[in-house]
């Protein structure tokens, strides 16, 4: 067997690379000043797209199906174990694609994983796919509703299909997607079927084409309820603009000491000034079109 | 009964995890929770560590993880 060393990928020349000065880095759809904090170049593309998932589900290959790229991929889990940058044109629009490490979820302690995390927590990208297992779907939807408590711009690749019909597994995506509130794909990366589909999908969860009603998990019990709530209250007083502040209230009453600190040194303020300045940029935007 | 104790091809429903913090975590993520059911699919010479098959995947544990998890044996299928 052959081994593919892994291309650097940061610079991905292509017909996928805007001329300069065409992309829209200032009008501010997403939060630029972040996203280069996290190392993610944002100069030439619109959108900016995670890849997240569970190990060994097939991110690396539905990005390269995304890319035309040939980041390493491996059959074994944790063959990436840094975060691979690449892009694609769809319709007239720029983006790039995040591939971040597997997680199994987003609380762990584990360096790769916490890579991941932090991505969808501060880089807060503008569609993330969730890439799952089809033969294995239980215990990929951990991380999918962990992720829906973050985002609801989300559209899951229920990846490895072809082994999941093999398996006789059939699964039913229109009660998936509904029972999620956001699309589901059907795909096997491996031979590019549905890969247009999933493109489809995600150029409309970027556009704000698709209605997305993310499902949210379980109530949580009456004292745990009340805590977050005054607990998140504070966080919004402190932080304006802060999106994910149940989230990060919830980690807090966990003890995760990354979130302690990141409250500590203020490094949650920078994310939600970014917020902010999107949000003067988007209702600037407004002003001038009207 | 703790899982460490399970025979091979045993299947059990997990009541109660006793780890706490990172490694408790961990479990949870992996899909071992109270009330799902495990069985201990290949159990290696000296017994340790031993896969089990969990929600559709195998996972490993040490016997010391293992028998932080308690049981209750079942004959149910998985």
């Amino acid at each position: 067997m052959s081994v593919e060393l892994p291309m650097p990928l940061s610079k991905a020349p292509g017909p996928s690379d805007s001329p300069p000065g065409h992309a829209c880095g200032s009008c501010a759809v997403f939060n630029v000043a972040n996203l280069e904090r996290l190392g993610v170049n944002t100069a030439s593309s619109d959108f900016v797209i995670a890849l997240a998932g569970n190990p060994n589900t097939g991110k690396s290959t539905v990005f390269n199906a995304l890319t035309g790229l040939r980041q390493h991929v491996g059959n074994w889990p944790g063959t990436t174990v840094v975060r691979a940058e690449g892009a694609f044109r769809h319709q007239g629009a720029a983006y790039k694609v995040v591939d971040l490490p597997g997680t199994y979820s987003l609380l762990s302690s584990s360096s790769d994983e916490h890579a991941a995390c932090d991505f969808l927590l501060f880089g807060d990208p503008d569609v993330t796919v969730v890439v799952v297992d089809a033969t294995r779907l239980e215990r990929n939807l951990n991380l999918v509703l962990q992720i829906l408590q973050i985002t609801n711009r989300v559209v899951i690749a229920l990846n490895l299909m072809d082994e999941a019909q093999r398996h006789g597994i059939s699964i039913d995506t229109r009660h998936l997607s509904r029972e999620l509130g956001v699309p589901v794909v059907p795909t096997s990366a491996r031979k590019g079927r549905g890969i247009p589909e999933l493109l489809e999908a995600i150029a409309q969860v970027a556009q704000g084409r698709t209605a997305l009603k993310a499902r949210t998990t379980a109530r949580l019990a009456p004292v745990v309820e009340r805590s977050v709530s005054t607990l998140a209250g504070q966080l919004s007083a402190e932080f304006p603009g802060l999106a994910n502040s149940r989230w990060v209230a919830l980690r807090l009453l966990e003890g995760d000491p990354s979130t302690e600190r990141a409250v500590r040194d203020g490094s949650l303020g920078d994310v939600d000034r970014q917020h902010s300045a999107r949000q003067r940029a988007l209702e600037a935007a407004e002003r001038t079109a009207s | 009964m703790n899982l460490d104790e399970l025979p091979r091809d045993g299947r059990a429903v997990v009541t109660r995890l006793d780890s706490t913090g990172a490694d408790r975590r961990r479990l949870m993520d992996l899909g071992v929770l109270p009330g799902i059911v495990v069985r201990a699919a290949r159990i290696s010479p000296l017994g340790d560590p031993t896969a089990y098959l969990v929600r559709g995947s195998m996972i490993a544990l040490r016997r010391s993880q293992a028998r932080g998890i308690h049981v209750e044996p079942c004959a149910e299928e998985a």
